[in-house]
């Protein structure tokens, strides 16, 4: 009995397939498949009903007929509004994506270098702003932003401008919103990145008489690459499919991506067509998020080897 | 010497740009949440009223108990969930889908996030359609999805630790004779508790913090703060959301300098105690 009872616990999966199963299939779930079924309705028709689409199988004729239709994904191709909205999120996002390493790059390099004590205070201070509402800073802006808001108030003030710039609901405030949101998750790949650097290596290239901007193109950069992949990864991936940020901060004219996708589900309800914007935009996004994966699978595996 | 001194000051140049930047918007919606006037930013003398007027608001208050509780029961869950991946990622040898489980351990972490609200709703929906299981939208919903996306943050927190702990303490542990399980709960879980705690920490202010993806699993009857909160800004700036920006960062970084005090003691504590066994 005792000996049958052993047999079968050794066939039993055990704890490791407990723990392996239960992650994987909450994400297989609630993660994996819905892209799936997101790519299902991208195939149907819009219908007044609820849920407001055609099913793709139906009985005809005693056959059970698949029909895929393509006239979602033809609608985006000939309607200039999607081209348009891929293609100008996408130019937001790479800009912005440089902007926020333009700025975090001397900033983790700065945080890097300083004393144990005063950089894990820096860090704290980079970091606390995102444990903030994003949705609240974002507010933030519109009231230094807007026509009689801080920004031109200071700046007529001081006399530099007579009239107050128009900034808010403009393409260089959704800019400014999109840098301060992300700018975190920049600084943060960077910095684990620079504070790992040895610096023997650049002792070493100023013994061999290089000078500081050249040692940091030489030896810094470079080494700071997965760094700086990571980083913009982190923000352009999100950028891309932003909602809130060119909802609140840009004008009408804002074209993003997100905000069109926001629209055909919740004014058009057009769940088709937000399925295959969708798609489109995951189909554009799936290298970037590879290249991510990889970084990021290269940086756990760094640090275990 | 010269060099140096340029150095610092640089130093100091892009961090006090750097900190100005991120905390001046910050330090401004403080301020005009204690402005008497109903015009944001045109400053007609101190007032605490828009926090009456802000507890007063029956519908605000009954929408950040709703998000408060997700938050909770967000962040119990993701700890667990994003705890086993993180394990699952460092510790486990390799099984067949470990590539496919880490994609989708990573993916939620930059995914846009109308991506995920659109395809999570299509799916609960579907779910109702094909396997009969009728899941209402509302807090359920919201919760799942909150779970799912939080755990990977939460694993990414854990795994990074995982990886730069030292193994020797559990690999002894195995060698005396301690099983997995025990391992895990004796020894592994005593010394990521820090990363836990933090992993906690940014599960409920993700959770706390979402309104895109809340906005497409959640029902009719289930509006979130962050949905409160983005329609009446549509309707335009109030002060009244000032004093609820303050409130929140007042909570936040009170709760994140104690988290990150406590994590820095225990830190010490822990290099002491190494240092103590390894002198004996």
């Amino acid at each position: 009995m005792s000996a049958n009872w052993q047999s079968l616990r050794s066939r039993l999966p055990g704890s490791r397939w407990a723990v392996i199963s239960v992650p994987y299939l909450w994400l297989l779930l609630f993660f994996a498949i819905p892209f799936l079924i997101a790519l299902k309705i991208s195939f149907a028709k819009f219908e007044m009903a609820m849920p407001p689409y055609s099913s793709l199988l139906n009985w005809e004729d005693g056959f059970l007929v698949l029909k895929l239709r393509l006239e979602n994904y033809l609608y985006l191709v000939n309607d200039s509004l999607y081209v348009n909205a891929y293609l100008s999120s996408l130019k937001i996002a790479v800009i912005a994506t440089g902007l926020c390493l333009l700025i975090g790059y001397p900033m983790a390099y700065v945080i890097s270098r300083m004393e144990p004590a005063t950089r894990n205070i820096a860090l704290m201070l980079v970091v606390l702003p995102s444990w903030t509402s994003f949705l609240i800073r974002i507010y933030a802006w519109i009231g230094i932003l807007k026509q009689n808001g801080l920004l031109n108030n200071f700046l007529l003030n001081i006399g530099l401008i007579d009239a107050p710039l128009k900034i808010l609901y403009t393409p260089a405030a959704v800019y400014i919103g999109i840098v301060y949101a992300y700018l975190p998750f920049m600084v943060l790949p960077l910095y684990s990145n620079l504070v790992k650097l040895d610096r023997r290596l650049l002792e070493a290239a100023y013994d061999l008489g290089a000078r500081p901007w050249r040692a940091f193109l030489a030896i810094t950069l470079p080494l700071s690459k997965a760094g700086i992949i990571a980083g913009s990864m982190l923000v352009l991936i999100p950028v891309v499919g932003e909602f809130v940020i060119p909802e609140m901060l840009g004008g009408p004219d804002t074209l993003m991506i997100g905000r069109v996708l926001w629209q055909e589900f919740f004014n058009n309800r057009d769940w088709p067509v937000a399925s295959a914007v969708a798609i489109v935009m995951l189909i554009i996004l799936i290298v970037p998020i590879l290249i991510f994966h990889k970084s990021q699978a290269k940086e756990l595996e760094g640090r275990l080897a | 010497m010269s060099s140096r001194r340029s150095g610092s000051t640089s130093t100091w140049l892009v961090l006090g740009l750097g900190f100005f930047f991120l905390y001046a918007p910050i330090l401004s919606l403080i301020i005009y949440s204690f402005n008497e006037n109903r015009l944001v930013t045109v400053w007609s003398g101190f007032s605490i009223k828009w926090y009456g007027e802000l507890f007063r608001d029956q519908q605000m208050m009954k929408a950040a108990w709703i998000s408060l509780q997700l938050a909770f029961y967000t962040a119990w869950a993701s700890v667990v969930l994003g705890t086993m991946a993180a394990m699952v990622m460092t510790r486990f040898r390799s099984f067949r889908g470990k590539t496919l489980f880490g994609g989708l351990i990573t993916a939620p972490l930059v995914m846009p996030e109308v991506i995920t609200g659109l395809s999570m709703l299509l799916m609960f929906i579907a779910l109702r359609g094909l396997l009969g299981i009728e899941l209402p939208l509302g807090m359920t919903t919201i919760w799942i999805a909150h779970v799912t996306f939080c755990m990977a943050f939460v694993a990414v927190v854990i795994s990074s630790r995982l990886s730069e702990l030292d193994k020797s303490l559990e690999e002894a542990a195995m060698d005396l004779g301690a099983g997995p399980v025990k391992v895990f709960f004796v020894i592994t879980l005593p010394i990521i508790t820090p990363a836990l705690l933090s992993g906690w920490l940014l599960a409920f202010t993700l959770s706390l913090d979402d309104l895109v993806i809340s906005s497409f699993v959640t029902g009719p009857s289930s509006t979130t703060l962050p949905m409160k909160v983005f329609s009446s800004v549509r309707m335009g700036v109030s002060p009244k959301i000032n004093a609820l920006a303050t409130l929140l960062i007042a909570v936040v970084s009170t709760v994140g300098v104690i988290g990150w005090y406590l994590m820095a003691r225990a830190e010490r504590k822990r290099a002491r105690d190494l240092q103590l066994a390894a002198n004996q």
